[in-house]
Parts: structure tokens; sequence; C-alpha cells
């Protein structure tokens, strides 16, 4: 059984990363490769207010945060706004760029090593039948859960998160309209880089945080919101566990050097058998 | 004639202000580069000190450092450029293995010395006349911990190993030896460096019930394993590889350290050495002067820097122009990690005696007996 809550700790971390996968895609219909360093800049943030400034988990959170939504900002507006050419393809290969870019200035910054951020929570072990959890990763696992419904209600049901969506459908009349398309693209990477602060601030005590983080968790949160269904949060958190639980359980099956290349596997049969993902919607194009 | 004057007035100048050139590769950028910067504050300081002292039979040494950006490719570069350019005697470094490797063919192309500080067993295996290395091999590592753990009855062992070339090292050492001290491999377990959670190859490890579980790794990921491991309050001892001896794995997995026993070189326990120890009188002195020249933690890689700068001036003492040989012949020189005795078919000429067992203890490295 343990493969399981293993399985659920790291796939939480998967779930949280896919998630502000969704968001950008939710509204601009692209793939932000920096989402993985958008989670390594929230962790060294919270190292850095925590335990090189001292503050007390409250403000160091509030500043994480407060820092990562302007990142997220600049991050569109400098960047992604001037590139000539607006096509995806394009967009999506400045995001690549940028996702190293971040990665070599969190390598100047805050140095090569791993940084170790304190627990929130009183490091616990929970007994489970057949093995046991931390209380971290269960911290981890009610933020997840917390963000897909949070984030689902306000897509759903508010007047911005309907916004959002008419912006991925067709942004043009969006604008017709009266929405402002650039301001929703603005705030879609603001609030996905406020995600991946979540996200990293809440699993640095219990994976570290390094520089090169990044590209794994980019991955396979990435991986995650495929195999769940692009777009949808739902989705995300499922393929998120999906894939941790899928991991954990051929790392205990099998020669544990095989788990990562199984897991993909497994990956790539779902998305032939539905290319949409597990919780996607087929979409409609009038010809 | 005012000619031949110039001539023998600059023949007897150059005599009298000749320097001994010496080069060193290492990596003070790129990944290896917290092994790389100990290793040049080290020989700086040390060739200061000897210059001070009047050089090596009169000669100062000329010490010329280039960063190999923990690149093999660069690691190539400079060599040729120290070799041609610089025309250096003998060469110190590189930091690390693949580095080692990548210039060993040149070290015998240009018949130049290398003393290399890195710890794969292939620098040196197979042989190659100007190759030497200072730091200590895998299988002495492994010596180390399979005879405490014998000699403490946990014979069943599990391993949990890196997939990179340091965990393959290590696990092919690991296994080769085993039989050599009567121990039994009852899992063998792998783990990638980006694992965020380990427990289910801990929980697969644990039905195995062996006595001892030995992980193999560095970086964060054996302070992942290490809470992991106390979060299944798993009935076996913890043994970490040398690879973690530094003060960095105890910060990341904090109480969960502490238990674990590892093979380590004496500097980080050198004040816990009995008076009468052989390596205390070269280590305190040592630790005194870099912390207190450079005001950071001494670290056991600036311990290899000290031995290799040390070789280097033995083997020039002995005079002639062949070093490899001379180093070949330095037999008993007690260094910062233990005596080398160097021969024609040992150019490591360290022994298990490398390594001695410490524990983490309330956070803090404690030597066994």
């Amino acid at each position: 059984m343990q493969f399981l809550y293993s399985g659920i700790t790291s796939g939480s971390i998967y779930a949280l990363v896919a998630i502000g996968f969704n968001i950008i895609y939710n509204t601009t219909g692209l793939i932000n490769f920096a989402q993985g360093e958008f989670v390594v800049l929230g962790g060294m943030l919270m190292y850095t207010t925590l335990t090189m400034f001292g503050l007390n988990i409250f403000s160091a959170f509030l500043i994480t945060f407060i820092l990562m939504f302007l990142v997220g900002i600049l991050f569109e507006r400098v960047f992604l706004r001037y590139v000539r050419l607006k096509t995806e393809i394009n967009l999506i290969t400045v995001t690549i760029a940028l996702a190293i870019i971040l990665r070599g200035i969190a390598m100047m910054i805050w140095g090569r090593d791993s940084l170790a951020v304190p627990s929130y929570v009183e490091e616990k072990t929970v007994l489970l039948v057949g093995g046991s959890i931390t209380s971290q990763s269960l911290v981890v696992i009610v933020v997840c859960f917390f963000t897909a419904i949070v984030l689902s209600t306000f897509f759903k049901y508010t007047k911005y998160g309907k916004a959002f969506r008419a912006c991925h459908d067709d942004q043009v009349a969006s604008t017709i309209c009266g929405i402002d398309v650039n301001l929703i693209r603005m705030l879609s990477f603001a609030i996905a880089s406020f995600l991946g602060a979540l996200a990293g601030a809440i699993v640095a005590p219990i994976t570290f945080v390094t520089y090169t983080d990044g590209v794994m968790s980019g991955l396979k949160g990435f991986s995650a919101a495929i195999l769940g269904g692009l777009g949808s949060f739902w989705g995300g958190l499922f393929g998120g566990f999906l894939l941790g639980v899928i991991e954990g359980f051929f790392a205990f099956i099998l020669p544990s050097g095989f788990k990562d290349a199984f897991a993909f596997i497994i990956l790539l049969l779902i998305l032939f058998v539905k290319p949409s993902g597990l919780f996607g919607k087929k979409k409609a194009v009038r010809v | 004639m005012k000619k031949f004057f110039t001539i023998a007035f600059l023949l007897c100048a150059s005599y009298l202000f000749a320097e001994i050139k010496v080069g060193a590769l290492l990596a003070l950028t790129g990944p290896a580069s917290i092994l790389g910067l100990p290793e040049k504050q080290t020989l700086e300081m040390m060739v200061e000190e000897i210059n001070k002292n009047g050089g090596i039979n009169g000669h100062k040494i000329n010490l010329i450092v280039y960063d190999t950006q923990s690149i093999d490719d660069e690691a190539r570069k400079k060599f040729i450029r120290l070799v041609q350019k610089d025309e250096v005697k003998i060469v110190l470094g590189p930091t690390t293995s693949g580095e080692s490797l990548a210039i060993k063919d040149l070290a015998l192309q240009y018949k130049i010395p290398v003393i290399s500080m890195a710890s794969s067993d292939r620098i040196v295996n197979p042989i190659n006349k100007y190759v030497f290395k200072v730091a200590p091999s895998d299988d002495h590592a492994v010596q180390t911990i399979y005879s405490y753990l014998s000699a403490n009855k946990k014979v069943k062992v599990a391993l949990l190993t890196v997939q990179n070339g340091y965990g393959d090292s290590g696990r092919a050492s690991l296994l080769k030896e085993a039989k050599n001290f009567g121990i039994e491999i009852v899992a063998d377990e792998k783990y990638l460096d980006t694992d965020k959670d380990m427990t289910s190859h801990l929980s697969k490890i644990a039905a195995k019930k062996p006595d001892a579980v030995i992980c193999w790794g560095v970086g964060p990921a054996p302070a992942i394993i290490a809470k992991n491991f106390m979060q299944l309050k798993l009935n076996a001892q913890l043994v970490m590889s040398h690879g973690v001896a530094s003060a960095k794995f105890i910060e990341l997995a904090k109480d969960a350290a502490n238990g674990i026993i590892l093979p380590a070189g004496r500097m980080i326990v050198a004040d816990q050495l009995p008076a009468n120890d052989k390596y205390k009188a070269i280590l305190l002195p040592y630790i005194k002067d870099y912390e207190g020249r450079y005001k950071t933690p001494v670290s056991t890689f600036g311990g290899h820097a000290y031995d290799a700068i040390q070789i280097v001036q033995q083997s020039i003492k002995m005079g002639g122009d062949d070093l490899a040989s001379n180093i070949e012949k330095i037999r008993g020189y007690v260094g910062t990690y233990g005596t080398f005795n160097f021969s024609e078919t040992d150019h490591n000429g360290l022994s298990k005696d490398a390594f001695v067992m410490v524990k983490i203890d309330n956070m803090k490295w404690k030597l066994l007996k």
C-alpha cells in the first residue's frame, strides 16, 4: 500500500504544476514551459524570506506571492507581448527560452546547492492502512484540492472567469464583446505564476528546492495536464495523482529504475486511446 | 665577447631565478564548483607558504590555475594550453572524474604527470605512467562500510543507489566486495536524482527485512531518503556514502540525519581523533590555516589539493626531471586522507585506511571506533 501513499505525495506536486499549465492554456491556448521554473522560484523566495530574512510564515507567504504575481505580469508584458509574430509556436518557444533564463537567474542568485525550507506544520507521520504519510504531504494534498475547487468555480461562474474562457475560444470575438484581452492574458500569466509559487512554497519542505528542479517538475506537470486533458482543472488534478500512483506502483513491482519509463508508457497508451486526455472535452470545429 | 657575457649572465640569472611551473585544472564554475573552489584556495595558500619558506630546492613555485568549468572538453583544451603555452612541469587536477578521464591520453602523449583529485577508479586503472590520483576510490569506502557492518553482525544488506555515474560505480563496488566480507545483498534498488518521494522504494526494501540499508547518492535525494526512512520507521541501520559527508546534508535532512552512519575522510572529525593519531598533527594546522585565511569551513576537497601539492613538492625534491617516476617512489607520505604508498602498479597509493566510519549524532559528526 505504501506505493499508493508515495504516489499521492509526488502526484499532488505534479497536480499543482498541471493546474498552472491549465490556467494559461485556458485563456491563451499556450503551453507555458516556464511553469516548472515558477515553482522553483516560489520555493526559493520562501527560503529567502523565511530562512534568510527570518520573517514569520504569514508575511513570507505574502511577499512570495506578491513577488511571483509581479514576475508573472513582467513575463507576459515584457517578453510575450513584444513577439512580432504571435503564432502559438513562437510564443511557446519564448516560454522555453524564458524557462532557461529563469533557471540561470535562480542559479546566480541562490547558487547550486539545494535549499531546505522549514516545515509549516509539525512534522508527523500519519499511519494509514498498510503504510504511512507525512503531515506535510497531507497539507499539499489539501491545498491541491482547494485550488482546483476555487479555480474551477472561478472559471465557471464568475464574470472574470467567463472572460478568461472567452479569450481562449475566440480572441477577436471577445474583444468585440468588450473584454480587455490584453489584460486577461496578463492576468492569466500572473495567476499561473502565483500558483507556481504556491506549489513551490508548499512542496519545498518535502522535496527541498534546487535551481534545476523546474525541468523535471515542469515535464511531469505537463504530462499530468495532458493525461487529465488540457484545460480541465479536475483533469489536471486527477492526471497528477494518477501519474504519481503509476510511478509509485512501478517502483514497487519492477526494479525501481524502470519506473519513469513505465509511467510514460502508460501515458502514451492513454493518449493513443483517448487523445484529448481523460477529462478533455472534444472540440467541435465548424469548417 | 660582449655577447658571450650577456648570454652567460642570462643563463646564470635564469638558473638563479628559475621557477617551477605547476599547472592546475580546477572546476571553478559549473556543477563541480563547490569542489573546485576549496581546492584552488588550498593550492594558493600552500604555494604561498612554500614560496615564503624559500621554495623547493631554492626554486619558487609558479602556480597557473585554469578553470575547466566542470566540462570535460574544456579540461582537454586547458591541459594543452598549460603544456604548450605555459610549459608546466606537472598538472594538478582536474577536479572531477569525467575531466580526469578526458585528459588521460593527453598526459601520456605530452609526457606530463597529472595528479587528479577525482575519485573514479578508472583514472588509475588501467594504469597510465603519467596519471595519478589522490582521492580514495569507492572500493575503499565500500570496504570500510562492509568491515564495520560485518563486525557488528549486520550482514543482510539492501542497496539503494542513484542512477548516474556516481551511483553506478558505487553499486558496482558494493556488489563486487560483498562476498569478501560475508555480506548478503537482499535488495538492489535504484532511484533517480529527481525523485521526490522514496517511500515506495523503501517499503519494497523493508519487505526483505535487511539489517542495513546502504544508500549511494549525492545532493538532495539522500536527504529525502533519510526523511522517508524515518517516516516509515524502518528497523534497519541506514548507511550513506561518503558523498554526503558535508554540513549541507545535515542541514537538509535535519533530525532525520541522526543515527545515519557513513564512511568519511578524517577531516570532518579531526578534533575527535586520539591525540597520538598521526593524521591529527596534519589536519589540525591545515584546518586552522584555511579557516583563518578564508573564513569559511574547511572542506575535504581542499584536503585533496593539500595532498596533491605535497606530493609534487616531494617529487621535485627527489631531483631529476622524471617527476612521474619520482612519484612512483613515494612511500609512507602521511596526507590528509591517509598514508600514500605509490608504486609502479598503484597510482593512488591509498588503502581503506583513507576512511573512518562516522555517525551523525545530534546533528554533529561523531567518530565511530
